[in-house]
């Protein structure tokens, strides 16, 4: 007879926990009510077929624990096949220990059920002090001054374009290497310089020197070349020079 | 109801979790009996009232009866705390009666490793490491908590049913017949 445990079941997820029963124990618990057998005379030949055949099934051949118990009980079948005397007074019958460990494992089972009804009982009456889950915190409220905003309204305008012109020809659509370069250029002479700065071209400055200027500027921040900073709501980015890896 | 009992009505009503026998002593005048006074107020609330005091915990706390926890559990007034897992109350019965205990033992016991669900216990305050083991690496040694009883809705450990009142029990080795 092949173990059924030596065959591939063809599967090979690693069983972690399953539903149905929390251990070894249980399953073996569930065998021997199944079959209703003496727990205190076990066929042990049947209940290790058995208990092979499940956790074959169940892909739990590959659960520590219940190898464990496979080997265990292949082991107290092949013990109980010993040859012994007659009278012998020394045997020890070689499932006592297992038989032990279901009892009181059984017990434990009793308590879980026991402890089960307790909580649900309980949970059935209230206390005082209960408290609905907090709602998801509001976003922080805005810290900013009347000249704060007046001033980012003011740049705002500047930007809006003329109304007496409909179109502006874009001679090319992002410069993010030329960007790069004029940010790059900035960084070897500044520490820090500000986005006013980055973006050049003053009061000239197209929205496409933006786009490209601020693609750049991500681009390098992700590189580690430079970090970005706002010290304030609205307030104009803070160009600085990376700290280099090397250094840090 | 007498002013002693009066007074410890208030603090019961205003702490939201169960308060001790000393805890309330402490808020009694010198002299006063607090146990008398607690035994007046649950008669008090015995009857004509949707709250009782109950005894719970190693400690006393109003708690609401039964009878309408469905109602109020539909106004979202309250929340039943969630279900303990088979293995979690597994974990704690073997702890609540073998305390304190290794988690070496639980594990003999379980039959299976039992180390992240005692972790959970231990972060939701069920059990907690009591003492060392004597045994090799001295061993953390667990034990529940107040909390514990509470959750169950339990007076004391004692509240426990007793081994042997259990169907399955664990009968000690039967000792050999000597021969005559």
């Amino acid at each position: 007879m092949t173990s059924p445990i030596l065959r591939d079941p063809g599967n090979s997820g690693f069983v972690v926990e399953l539903e149905k029963f929390s251990g070894p124990l249980d399953l073996l618990l569930h065998l021997i009510k199944e079959d209703e057998v003496d727990i205190t005379d076990l066929p042990i030949a049947k209940i290790a077929v058995q208990f092979l055949s499940v956790i074959n099934e169940l892909g739990l051949n590959q659960a520590a624990d219940y190898l464990e118990m496979a080997a265990r009980l292949l082991r107290i079948k092949a013990q109980m096949l010993l040859p012994r005397r007659l009278g012998d007074d020394e045997w020890e019958d070689p499932r006592a220990e297992l038989v032990r460990r279901l009892l009181e494992y059984q017990q434990i089972r009793e308590l879980v059920e026991w402890l089960g009804h307790a909580a649900d009982a309980r949970a059935e009456r209230f206390g005082r002090g209960y408290e609905a889950p907090p709602p998801d915190a509001p976003p922080a409220p805005l810290q900013i001054d009347l000249n704060d905003l007046l001033a980012a309204a003011e740049r705002v305008i500047a930007l809006m374009p003329d109304p007496n012109l409909h179109h502006r020809v874009v001679p090319r659509p992002l410069d993010v290497e030329g960007a790069t370069a004029r940010i790059l250029a900035l960084l070897a002479e500044r520490e820090t310089f500000g986005w006013r700065d980055a973006v050049g071209g003053g009061p000239q400055a197209t929205l496409v020197d933006v786009l490209s200027t601020f693609i750049a500027l991500l681009e390098l921040a992700k590189r580690s070349v430079l970090t970005l900073s706002q010290p304030e709501p609205f307030g104009p980015m803070v160009i600085t020079r990376g700290i280099s890896r090397e250094a840090a | 109801m007498e002013s002693l009992a009066k007074l410890l009505e208030a603090a019961l009503f205003a702490a939201s979790r169960p308060l001790t026998l000393e805890e309330l002593e402490s808020l009694a005048p010198s002299e006063g009996n607090v146990r008398a006074a607690l035994d007046e107020i649950r008669q008090n609330y015995q009857e004509d009232h949707g709250v009782e005091l109950v005894e719970i915990a190693e400690g006393w706390q109003f708690l609401t009866r039964r009878e309408y926890a469905e109602t109020i559990e539909r106004a979202q007034f309250a929340l039943r705390p969630r279900r303990l897992s088979p293995a979690a109350l597994e974990t704690l019965a073997i702890i609540a009666y073998r305390q304190p205990v290794g988690r070496l033992e639980v594990d003999e016991i379980r039959g299976v490793d039992s180390g992240a669900v005692m972790d959970k216990l231990v972060e939701r305050g069920l059990i907690e490491v009591v003492t060392r083991g004597e045994g090799l690496g001295r061993p953390l040694l667990y034990g529940t908590t107040p909390p514990f009883l509470e959750i169950l809705g339990l007076k004391d450990l004692e509240d426990l049913p007793r081994l042997d009142e259990l169907s399955v029990a664990l009968r000690r080795p039967t000792p050999v017949d000597e021969p005559e």
